[in-house]
């Protein structure tokens, strides 16, 4: 879906940051009805531009003070290894994000834990112990931010 | 500060995201008014920041996503802000984040295509400021990404 008019976009970029928002207050906002509105919404949905709702929390007040990146390269490859991998890492509560890469490394994970030495029990029982799993790289988070991306506003 | 009563509102909210205030006070079993206070002071002290809709950049068209792994010359002590102030006005950059590690920053790009991505590298990327070195992972697949915390 790449048809997309300015107040598409203003839509996307709205509910990404706030996705609790009426059909009606968005419509208000740029100057649509709250049924033109709500169309928009429904076909950004249906075309899977808009993915889902997150709920958005602040991992550090949680007591999650660490977030860790890793690298992880597979000691064995094959179909077999790779599906094994996948479906032990995916399990892992703390494992955030699990990405299949072409690089460097073959994953990129997003770990968090409630401090350093909570962070190397799990790389330690959790990670070092993955089907297949070869070297790890670990950098530690410092500070994040996400942008906006391509919308053109 | 939280209790159990508040971990499992966070626990439910946080698997379906999409819950209304009624449905979740049911499944957590406790009575709306007292629900809607517990999610208020959370919002207050900051511990909810909000809820928003992910956006699926391969849905607008946008197929390919590097992840860029930067080492930055430290010699120069403005390195890190002047690096980060000019990646911010790359408009296909998505996430920047930085680290204590082998890595210093991380750019995650996303691109059209492969000569879109191209053309992003070698215009807007390496021309940033203080690069000593780049190294770049190419997503294939997202395995898992709603960003849960094990509450």
């Amino acid at each position: 879906m790449t048809d997309l008019d300015e107040t598409d976009r203003a839509l996307i970029r709205a509910l990404s940051r706030d996705a609790t928002q009426s059909a009606g207050a968005l419509g208000r906002r740029f100057g649509l009805s709250q049924p033109a509105a709500w169309r928009r919404i429904r076909k950004l949905e249906q075309a899977g531009v808009l993915r889902g709702r997150q709920l958005r929390l602040n991992a550090e007040s949680l007591g999650f003070g660490v977030t860790v990146f890793l690298g992880v390269k597979l000691a064995t490859k094959g179909r077999v290894s790779l599906d094994d991998f996948e479906r032990a890492v995916t399990a892992i509560p703390e494992v955030q994000r699990v990405e299949h890469v072409l690089g460097l490394y073959d994953y990129r994970l997003r770990v968090v834990a409630r401090d350093l030495s909570d962070f190397e029990r799990v790389l330690r029982r959790r990670i070092m112990t993955l089907p297949g799993v070869g070297d790890v790289e670990a950098n530690v988070l410092l500070s994040e931010e996400r942008r906006p991306g391509p919308l053109g506003l | 500060m939280l209790d159990d009563l508040d971990r499992r509102i966070l626990r439910h909210w946080q698997s379906d995201p999409a819950l209304n205030p009624a449905e979740l006070c049911e499944r957590c079993g406790i009575s709306a008014g007292k629900t809607a206070r517990r999610i208020a002071r959370m919002q207050d002290d900051g511990v909810v920041t909000g809820v928003g809709m992910v956006i699926d950049w391969s849905a607008l068209g946008y197929s390919v996503e590097v992840s860029l792994r930067i080492t930055l010359d430290k010699t120069i002590a403005r390195a890190f802000d002047d690096f980060i102030a000019a990646a911010r006005d790359v408009p296909e950059v998505t996430e920047i984040q930085t680290f204590l590690g082998r890595v210093d920053v991380r750019l995650n790009i996303i691109a059209r295509n492969m000569a879109h991505y191209q053309d992003i590298y070698r215009s807007q990327v390496l021309t940033l400021p203080h690069i000593a070195d780049i190294e770049a992972l190419m997503l294939v697949a997202r395995i898992k990404a709603e960003e849960a915390l094990p509450l």
